[in-house]
């Protein structure tokens, strides 16, 4: 029955779904992956995928397997499908715009570079890994994803102290801490108490806030003296006011529109508004007008408050001004898509401090002399042995490969003599570039002992690390990395670069 | 320190032992292997060839792969997200004997990322079925499974690994093996024996962040070193949820913790099942009317289920990330430097990983053999030693029971995981340090879930 596999999914996916939840989990099921080359990386990607529930997926890999295929890969057992990229380029590039999103595995840099033109025009996401020795490599080539659920680890609050929006001002004023009862003054949130002790500051301040470490102390000290005392003149234990005084860093965060959704207002994007706009820009158009006039200057009300220590009911009611709050002012916002657009869907502001775009710059840009990153990659290169210099070495063995047909050092008896030959493959590509960087000679005698393995360990993480990036792309939800990832199995480090 | 050497060190002695000894040691036995062309391909270009970044002492030889799929003896614990991709790497790098520790039986919540499961397996034991796909899937390895909790095991068992890679889902139970390890450690003249380490490989992980680390045991940072490395586990203060929830949480722990117990919903002394839907479709409508009384929003079934299993959310990607990393250090990182020694993930945005070097703790409870000095007054009741075991971020004991030679002999002073001796010794907890016959300098032993020995603390009277 359907309430039946409905429960049976769920219970199936429950670890996941409290990640990304029902919506999260409806994109992945809707999406329809290409992997390319079955390799030891490609299928422990694929398994990745395929285990949280991914809609659909076609394997496009021209190779037959051999014995050594077998040993590091723990998915064959049969053919392969037989058809090769570069055919399907040749023939029929529109293969591959069916796709939500293409990963390509152990492609020669010129089948990386084809594809990679024919995925950017359809639009289509591009991901591509590599796993060389002990080397992983991944590169995110998306022209534009936006990320609406960040999940962010550590995010500031949202509690407006320092400009209390009218319903806020009202409850905190109908408290008066001087004339309660001991229960209830100790069980006040703290978010009531600092706001209450920054009124009295501002009134003796010019209505200047606690600004430097020695003004805020000196509020921790306005605030302690609040605390009760008995009839000895001893104070009392109130654990509320511990709470407003560890809690003040946080209550005079300014109100403040985070940079990165400055700069997504300010954007073309969103000034341009089209039909063909994504309901992202959309929703980011009303936030910018809500912003120009209910906001009075600020984002809408996030509406959630950390817990604290406070009795049931006065916690409730504050915890209420700052939903309905929330709830208004998104009703605001979704007049503002209305009027920009006819249909209107579900609007959720409590994201809009985290909103994010990733915009990847295309390989074509990453490989062309014109605009190669050589800044990123000269910055980087002032240590010899950042990650930086294995990208360069992944580099120098395709180019390897495109003379040669073959990789250095994948026979024993070809791995010394391949090291002068790959040597000069690492000159000709930093002369190409204008590079001026120095290669420590270890590393070129590295890559060809290397032999272009595959093993299985570091397949196994880079397969874990791709299919993460492939849902986050697929949901929409977290934030990918732009653009190029190398993982470095000999020292466990890794490093991120955007070239 | 090279793993590689390590183990193949300890083999050679313990082969001189054991002809010193003439005692035949039987192993599972690995069956015929099959071999074909190129099966082992990948693996070998790391131990055949030499390289500039290998570690000092390593010389590439066939020897060493010989040693992987011939003699090393890997045990593996856990056979779920972790253990499940630990088996199928070291299968893939050409480790052909293996053991691997499960309790565990097989739920549908452990099919998204579980992988050598499917739903026809739900129920069976997870140790079982995790050998019994490696052993097909990979030729010639042999995993031998062991539906058993770690502590069942005693020295005899553990001291026939050449290293133990651990994928828990506990912290008691990795201070456990922890302990376990060092009590194997062999001191001769008041120096280490390196052939008595076996290396630890322990892993980790929730939801998008994970952590590997490497520990030799007597030379390296050991668990309870780092203990307070782990997020305190959240527990919320009892007046909270008998008086004033705030959260829909509360509301689902007042149910658990005092309205379960007071309605016995499913009889006299059926204790709540967080696997029972029917036991958390109680939980969940009566979470819901005490949300009622108090205008709280938010219990839902997931949340109770949640709260009530302390549910950690998992997904394959990290496992397979984590088992990748925590495998490297014991396979393919034979011949190079091993991890030194503590690595966390975490891919919530982009990718980030950090390695660093975690320190020993001079004295460490566990680990650095120094005794454990206990300063309380003579007045000082039981319960706040006890308080003191429990609550101290260092010891983080579960429930110590304490002993002490009192007038020449033994005397539990408290013991609370047998009911009637808890009963019996509850009153000494109210007791002063003085009324119970206890003196200064008087050795204390204590014995606790979290280590396998029990552990000697030293009474130091303070006025």
């Amino acid at each position: 029955t359907m309430a039946a596999t409905k429960t049976s999914k769920e219970q199936r996916y429950d670890r996941q779904l409290r990640l990304w939840g029902d919506h999260g989990q409806e994109a992945l099921e809707n999406a329809h992956v290409c992997l390319i080359n079955a390799t030891a990386t490609g299928t422990e990607t694929l398994k990745n995928l395929v285990l949280p529930g991914i809609g659909a997926f076609t394997i496009v890999d021209g190779h037959t397997v051999s014995g050594e295929d077998v040993g590091n890969n723990f998915f064959l057992s049969s053919s392969s499908i037989g058809k090769n990229p570069d055919k399907l380029l040749d023939n029929d590039p529109e293969f591959f715009h069916r796709f939500t999103l293409v990963i390509g595995v152990q492609l020669p840099e010129s089948t990386c570079l084809r594809l990679g033109s024919v995925l950017w025009s359809a639009s289509v996401p591009f991901l591509v890994c590599k796993t060389y020795g002990l080397i992983g490599y991944m590169r995110l080539v998306v022209k534009e994803h936006t990320v609406i659920e960040s999940h962010p680890d550590n995010a500031l609050e949202d509690l407006r102290l320092d400009q209390p929006f009218a319903e806020l001002k009202s409850h905190i004023q109908s408290y008066d801490l001087e004339s309660m009862e001991k229960k209830d003054h100790s069980h006040t949130p703290w978010i009531i108490i600092v706001a209450k002790y920054l009124e009295k500051w501002l009134s003796e301040h010019n209505s200047q806030p606690p600004k430097n470490y020695k003004e805020k102390e000196a509020f921790r000290q306005l605030i302690r003296q609040g605390i009760l005392k008995n009839d000895n003149d001893v104070p009392e234990d109130e654990e509320n006011f511990e709470e407003a005084v560890k809690n003040v860093n946080t209550a005079l965060n300014p109100t403040k529109i985070p940079t990165a959704v400055e700069d997504l207002i300010n954007s073309e994007q969103c000034s341009n508004i089209t039909s063909q706009s994504a309901s992202f820009w959309v929703m980011l158009r009303a936030i910018k007008e809500f912003i120009q006039s209910e906001g009075n200057g600020s984002l809408p009300v996030r509406g959630t408050i950390p817990d604290m220590i406070a009795d049931s009911q006065k916690f409730i009611n504050l915890q209420n001004v700052y939903r309905e709050k929330a709830m208004q002012d998104a009703a605001a916002v979704s007049k503002h898509v209305e009027c920009i657009l006819q249909s209107v869907g579900k609007v959720s502001c409590k994201n809009a401090s985290f909103l994010r775009v990733v915009c990847c710059r295309s390989l074509a840009e990453e490989y062309s002399v014109d605009s190669v990153n050589k800044d990123e990659i000269t910055s980087y290169m002032d240590s010899p042995d950042s990650e930086m210099v294995l990208y360069l070495m992944l580099r120098a063995v395709d180019r390897f490969y495109q003379q040669h047909s073959r990789y250095p050092g994948v026979y024993n008896y070809q791995v010394e003599e391949d090291i002068s030959k790959l040597k000069l493959c690492v000159n000709s590509l930093l002369q190409e570039y204008s590079l001026n960087v120095n290669i420590k000679d270890d590393y070129i005698h590295e890559f060809c002992r290397y032999g272009a393995a595959e093993p299985h360990t570091v397949a196994a993480f880079l397969g874990g690390s791709a299919a993460q990036e492939v849902i986050k792309i697929i949901s929409h939800q977290f934030v990918p990395f732009n653009n190029t990832f190398i993982y470095n199995a000999m020292s466990q480090t890794s490093a991120t670069f955007q070239l | 320190m090279n793993l590689l050497l390590f183990s193949l060190f300890r083999e050679k002695k313990r082969r001189r032992v054991v002809e010193l000894t003439e005692k035949m040691v039987v192993d599972g036995g690995t069956g015929t292997r099959c071999e074909w062309e190129g099966r082992w391909n990948h693996v070998r270009k790391f131990l055949e060839r030499s390289g500039p970044f290998t570690h000092p002492d390593f010389e590439a030889s066939t020897e060493s792969l010989q040693f992987m799929l011939d003699t090393c003896k890997i045990l593996v614990i856990g056979a779920g997200g972790l253990g499940c991709e630990l088996l199928k790497d070291l299968a893939l790098s050409g480790f052909c004997n293996i053991h691997v520790v499960d309790m565990d039986t097989i739920d549908v919540s452990n099919l998204n990322r579980q992988f050598l499961f499917r739903p026809k397996d739900v129920g069976r034991p997870k140790a079982d079925v995790a050998a019994e796909f490696i052993n097909s899937r990979i030729p010639g390895c042999c995993v031998v499974p062991h539906c058993k909790k770690i502590q069942d095991f005693d020295e005899t068992f553990y001291r026939q690994f050449h290293i133990i890679v651990c994928g828990l889902d506990s912290i008691v139970a990795r201070r456990w093996m922890n302990g376990m390890l060092l009590s194997l450690l062999v001191y001769e003249d008041g120096v280490l024996d390196p052939s008595s380490i076996i290396p630890l490989i322990d892993g980790g992980t929730e939801g998008f962040k994970g952590n590997a680390r490497v520990i030799l045991p007597g030379m390296t940072a050991c668990i309870d070193c780092t203990l307070e490395l782990y997020p305190p586990q959240i527990n919320f203060p009892m007046c909270t949820i008998a008086s004033m929830p705030r959260l829909p949480e509360h509301c689902i722990e007042y149910v658990r913790i005092l309205l379960w117990p007071k309605e016995k919903p499913f009889g006299d002394g059926v204790g709540l099942d967080g696997d029972d839907p029917d036991h958390i479709q109680w939980v969940y409508q009566k979470s819901l009317e005490r949300a009622a009384e108090f205008s709280i929003t938010g219990v839902t079934y997931r949340l109770t289920q949640g709260v009530v299993k302390r549910i950690i959310p998992a997904v394959a990607s990290t496992n397979a990330v984590i088992a990748g990393k925590g495998q490297n250090p014991g396979i393919v990182k034979f011949a190079y430097i091993p991890l030194n020694n503590y690595m966390v993930f975490n891919d919530v945005d982009g990718l980030y990983t950090y390695t660093f070097e975690a320190e020993r703790k001079e004295n460490c409870s566990a680990c650095s053999q120094v005794p454990q000095d206990l300063h309380f007054s003579p007045s000082s009741k039981l319960q706040e030693v006890l308080d003191y075991l429990t609550e101290s971020a260092s010891l983080q004991m579960k429930s110590p029971a304490i002993t002490a030679t009192v007038e020449g002999k033994n005397k539990t002073l408290y013991l609370q995981s047998v009911a009637s001796i808890e009963q019996r010794t509850r009153p000494n907890l109210s007791k002063t340090l003085k009324e119970l016959g206890l003196s200064d300098g008087q050795e204390l032993a204590i014995a606790d879930v979290t280590t396998p020995q029990t552990m000697l603390f030293r009474l130091s009277f303070t006025s």
